[in-house]
């Protein structure tokens, strides 16, 4: 590792063209109010501070520097110039509480992108404020659920969640006050018809489901579920998670679903930051849209104009102290700009021919697919039981030597139904000769696999450090740096 | 296709290799019927040129001069490394550190953060990122839930004093799980909780108490005296609090005799620009024996195969992915890019940089003070301390005043008519650092331009405007 | 093979039971604490709360996995393995022995409901097809 900022630190040295000339002012507050002691941020020169996150910068990877295939994750190229776009000083210094007056150009692109999402969703009305697809599935839930109380319904205290589900669902599900059921998947990837009759009933809320589903599959009984779920009173929640793969292809609508959550990082080419911001938009159909988030805007003549409290009273309520990520959302409308009707209609086409020929690909070369039956959508999964078996190497010996090959890993062990799985999404912006470039170091790492296991075991080796020992890290906590005991370890 | 990279022959080949003669046919798993049939209503592709010339225009109508609006969001002097370095691809375009070995940067950064934060906050630990300051204060309150599940009662404490906007998310989010809420009011002299109210509110049992610093006023609260009464109570203490200040004013974890137990609040006056409300970030820090309530990810340091130190993402099982339903939160996306420019800026600022920035936001704000006291027709409500916020009242109505002041080029401040209409024509007003001297002067001699030109309009009525 | 002491008796989700005297001491068994890996953290029930048979009463983690133990009878915990707090990985090490979790007292001695290891071993075993 690199030394922390804070072992660069001199008692006295400061980025001095930074700190406002004040010295000399003495603040009116009591003195039991103010601080006594230093707080632990580093004395260091201006220079010291660009080089030192220059260089950290550098030991990590990410889509402007490797191949990042992380299914259900969708790292497409981010463009630059939407980036740049949304920092414009309009848009930088503009306050979240400034006067409508002097905020037409930020709310016309909210309103118009709101547009954009009901047009590639089919829903009737969005609201952009969830500031990721966790907080976009907890509006999408609570939304539920202020419709089952409305129709004074409340005996709908369960919430079906497929076993092979993000581990958001359940726990979206479970932070609402659901209980949550689970239905499993049969063989093909599709939730069990059978399993998902004999779970629902007059307890039933409604179920959260991805399609194309965690398991890189479409699932191809959705309009029975939908079927089955609205008979038995309950709604219908789409995890956008996985829009990618339908994106100007199939509306969510027309599959029945009634409520659901976008991710604009994902599938609108929002940077994806080290871990956020995310954008979460949430779409509904008629009947819940009394009950949308605020605030969200809406245009009377050539003005655009928030709609509060005070306009939806039944609204679920405020998700964010203001108006969600809207830088994020910025970012999101101009990418639909740039591809406008003709490229929006290409995503989940070359979504689909880039991991179709992967997967075809690495089919021949002899990997084993989850579901051999089917297409991949636009991710699929590979499973490493046959090579962990015979190799005894696993999935997660492959994702470490695939770093050595400057190739981000696939996410793996991720849907739990799948043993030694890798879920690989390549994303429509890959070229040919990336995808081949990745079939190759796969073939290569089987082949070392064969005759030299430790280069996989103990992988990698061309990184800023070997494997981590995660098990020490959780039984021995050290999450900040106190000078002495640090100083012990390194 | 922009950003799409296939050539007609690539295409071709790659079909081959799948054994199809066209794309269509790899949605052939999906029932026509299912799919889209006439071309959407989306309008036409534009290149990045054309692009650029429309948003300019876009941001061109929202420039509106200097802007007196804190209310929770606030301007402080962003330094250019802050975003130049933040902007680089290898910390914008990575995703969550899953692989660790392949994200030394974002993880250490993120050590250097918890480290930076916890210290801010005199606490042992923090977190890598909530989503904005309301959702944290929203996640405090239900870690302070779980922290006293031995008592069935669920019933939070939170003042009038804390942004109205925050108390809304609270709601929603807290709602959902039949937690009581239980509003304390102000002291209309001082703009603090009311102690009064609070002992009285408080005898039907407390689970935590909610303490602003600043509060949404802008005033300081009796912090030492409010934690250690609701401790005495057996009440946990949440704070929720602007993080620059914290480098003047006494820190959370120092709070009373044992310091509050969870600090959180908004990220975004530590080198994140105003840019709309978002994305900002939130941050949420603890006494290192409630870490295992912690929501969100957390970066631990480590040792690899040959002994030298890295850092993981560490104590996962509290997390949505593993936990599932009975997960600490459902979080999962965080605002990872905003703590890398808060990072940076920490860094440049340095804890004698950051005090004198909130020190200069401080003194400018007595200055103006002083001086929009002595204007016809302003009043000023609350008597206490303060950091970089104040209500000042007016005799006539605030929207004209506001709406009289952009003319000047001036965004004056949040109205409070609609959030706290017992205060009557109220504008909060926030003075950083960005403003000078010279800048308050223009403040207060545009308003009073505008009271005299307003009282002369509105002289229908009979306005005493006495001070 | 992991191994499944024939004098103890066992629950379906992989608690084993020992009888000493009035009281029973419940842990996990080889095959779970194989299952989960390395173990970061173990939850302990509180001290003299009562349990029913069946109900959630301790949590383990490891770093990818994390797992409730149901206490397999009904009765009142007397005593917990407080050593574990701190070190964890004495599951692993000697699940049978150091590694034990929590004492009960129990409200009937039943223990009918629960299975031989012959019958465990053979749960398990068809667990893995």
């Amino acid at each position: 590792m690199s030394k922390l900022i804070f072992e660069q630190s001199r008692q006295g040295r400061s980025a001095a063209a930074q700190c406002p000339h004040t010295a000399s002012y003495s603040p009116s507050i009591p003195s039991h109010l103010l601080r006594q002691d230093t707080p632990l941020l580093p004395e260091v020169s201006e220079l010291q501070v660009v080089r030192h996150y220059t260089h950290l910068s550098q030991q990590n990877f990410s889509i402007d520097t490797h191949f990042y295939p992380l299914g259900s994750c969708t790292m497409k190229y981010n463009p630059r110039g939407v980036h740049r776009l949304a920092a414009l000083e309009g848009f930088l210094k503009r306050h979240p509480l400034s006067l409508d007056e002097a905020s037409q150009g930020f709310m016309a692109c909210a309103y118009e992108l709101q547009e954009l999402l009901k047009e590639v969703t089919g829903m009737k009305a969005v609201s952009l404020t969830p500031m990721a697809g966790a907080q976009g599935e907890f509006a999408g839930v609570a939304m539920i659920r202020a419709y089952h109380a409305s129709r004074q319904d409340m005996l709908r205290d369960e919430m079906l969640v497929p076993d092979a589900a993000h581990g958001t669902n359940p726990a979206t599900a479970a932070q609402c006050g659901y209980r949550v059921r689970e239905v499993s998947t049969d063989s093909n990837g599709n939730v069990a018809i059978e399993a998902l009759r004999a779970a629902v009933g007059p307890h039933t809320a409604g179920i959260m489901l991805t399609n194309p589903s965690t398991l890189g599959v479409f699932e191809q009984h959705i309009q029975e579920i939908a079927d089955i779920v609205h008979e038995a009173g309950g709604l219908l929640y789409y995890d956008g998670a996985n829009l990618n793969a339908i994106l100007g292809k199939v509306l969510p609508s027309q599959m029945g679903f009634d409520v659901m959550h976008m991710n604009l990082h994902k599938t609108f080419a929002t940077p994806h930051g080290g871990g956020g911001p995310g954008g979460g938009p949430v779409a509904v159909n008629d009947r819940l849209i009394p009950f949308l988030p605020i605030p969200r805007v809406t245009k009377r003549g050539d003005t655009y104009h928030w709609l509060t409290a005070e306009d939806c009273p039944h609204s679920i309520g405020r998700l964010s102290a203001f108006m969600g990520n809207a830088g994020i959302l910025l970012r999101a409308y101009m990418y639909a700009r740039l591809l406008g009707k003709e490229g929006m209609q290409r995503v989940a086409e070359f979504a689909t021919l880039n991991a179709n020929y992967l997967l075809a690909r690495l089919k021949q070369a002899g990997f084993t697919l989850a579901y051999p039956n089917r297409r991949a959508t636009h991710e699929f999964i590979v499973t490493l039981k046959n090579e962990a078996k015979t190799l005894t190497i696993h999935a997660l010996d492959v994702a470490k030597r695939l770093l050595d090959y400057h190739m981000h890993a696939p996410t793996m062990y991720f849907p739990l139904l799948v043993p030694e799985c890798l879920l690989i999404e390549p994303t429509e912006t890959e070229c040919k000769e990336t995808l081949d470039a990745f079939v190759d170091a796969m073939v290569q790492i089987i082949e070392e696999a064969r005759h030299h296991p430790t280069l996989l075991k103990d992988a990698p080796h061309h990184l800023p450090v070997r494997r981590l020992d995660e098990v020490k890290a959780a039984r021995e906590l050290n999450l900040v740096y106190r000078a002495k005991f640090n100083d012990d370890v390194s | 296709m922009p950003f799409i990279p296939h050539t007609e022959q690539d295409i071709k080949e790659m079909l081959a290799v799948i054994g199809e003669t066209s794309i269509e046919a790899l949605f052939d798993e999906i029932d026509d019927h299912l799919k889209i049939k006439k071309p959407l209503s989306l309008p036409p592709q534009l290149t990045e040129m054309e692009l650029s010339r429309f948003m300019q225009e876009r941001a061109q109508k929202d420039l509106a001069g200097l802007c007196y609006i804190g209310a929770g969001a606030y301007e402080h002097h962003i330094p250019a490394a802050v975003f130049d370095i933040a902007s680089r691809g290898e910390w914008m375009t990575a995703y969550t550190p899953y692989q660790a070995e392949a994200s030394q940067g974002t993880l250490q950064l993120l050590f250097e953060y918890q480290t930076m934060m916890s210290s801010l906050m005199s606490l042992d630990s923090s977190n890598a990122s909530l989503y904005d300051g309301a959702s944290a204060l929203a996640e405090a309150i239900l870690m302070a839930v779980r922290l006293s599940k031995q008592n069935q009662l669920s019933r939070i404490f939170i003042p009038r004093t804390v942004h109205p906007h925050y108390r809304d998310v609270v709601r929603a989010i807290t709602q959902q799980q039949g937690i009581e809420l239980v509003e304390v009011p102000y002291d209309v002299k001082t703009g603090q909780i009311s102690v009064t109210e609070l002992k009285t509110l408080a005898k039907e049992g407390m689970t935590a108490l909610v303490i602003p610093q600043p509060n949404f006023f802008g005033i300081l609260e009796e912090v030492d005296l409010l934690t250690d009464w609701a401790h005495a109570a057996k009440a946990k203490v949440i704070a929720v609090v602007n993080p620059m200040a914290m480098a003047l004013l006494k820190p959370p974890g120092q709070w009373g005799t044992m310091g509050a137990d969870i600090a959180c609040g908004e990220g975004q006056p530590l080198g994140v620009p105003l840019a709309s409300g978002g994305p900002y970030y939130g941050f949420l820090c603890c006494k290192q024996e409630w870490i295992r309530q912690l929501p969100g990810r957390v970066v631990g340091r480590t040792i690899d195969l040959s002994g030298k130190p890295g850092f993981v993402l560490t104590l996962q099982a509290r997390e949505q992915h593993i936990r599932r339903a009975k997960a600490t939160s459902n979080i999962c996306t965080n605002q990872g890019w905003l703590v890398t420019a808060s990072v940076i800026y920490m860094s440049l600022l340095g804890p004698n940089g950051l005090r004198q920035a909130a020190l200069t936001s401080h003194h400018h704000t007595s200055l103006l003070r002083e001086s929009l006291a002595t204007i016809k027709g302003v009043r000023i409500p609350f008597q206490a301390p303060f950091f970089h916020e104040l209500v000042v009242q007016f005799d006539l109505p605030v929207d004209v005043v506001l709406t009289e002041l952009m003319r000047y080029h001036i965004q004056a401040g949040f109205n409070l008519r609609k959030t706290y209409p017992e205060l009557g024509e109220a504008l909060l007003i926030c003075v950083t650092e960005t403003k000078s001297p010279d800048d308050l002067q223009v403040l207060a001699k545009s308003l009073c331009d505008v009271l005299k030109k307003c009282v002369a309009v509105v002289s229908a009525a009979d306005h005493s405007g006495s001070q | 093979m992991n191994s499944v002491p024939k004098a103890l008796k066992y629950s379906k989700t992989h608690e084993w039971v020992r009888e000493e005297e009035d009281l029973i001491t419940v842990g996990i068994t080889d095959h779970a604490q194989c299952m989960l890996g390395d173990l970061v953290y173990i939850e302990l029930p509180d001290i003299e709360v009562t349990l029913e048979a069946g109900q959630e009463c301790a949590v383990v983690e490891s770093v990818k996995a994390a797992a409730d133990i149901y206490s397999p009878i009904s009765g009142e915990v007397v005593e917990i393995n407080e050593s574990l707090l701190d070190n964890p990985q004495l599951v692993n090490e000697d699940p049978y022995g150091k590694g034990w979790l929590f004492r009960l007292r129990p409200f009937e001695n039943d223990l009918a409901g629960l299975l031989s290891a012959d019958a465990y071993s053979k749960q398990v075993a068809s667990e893995a097809h």
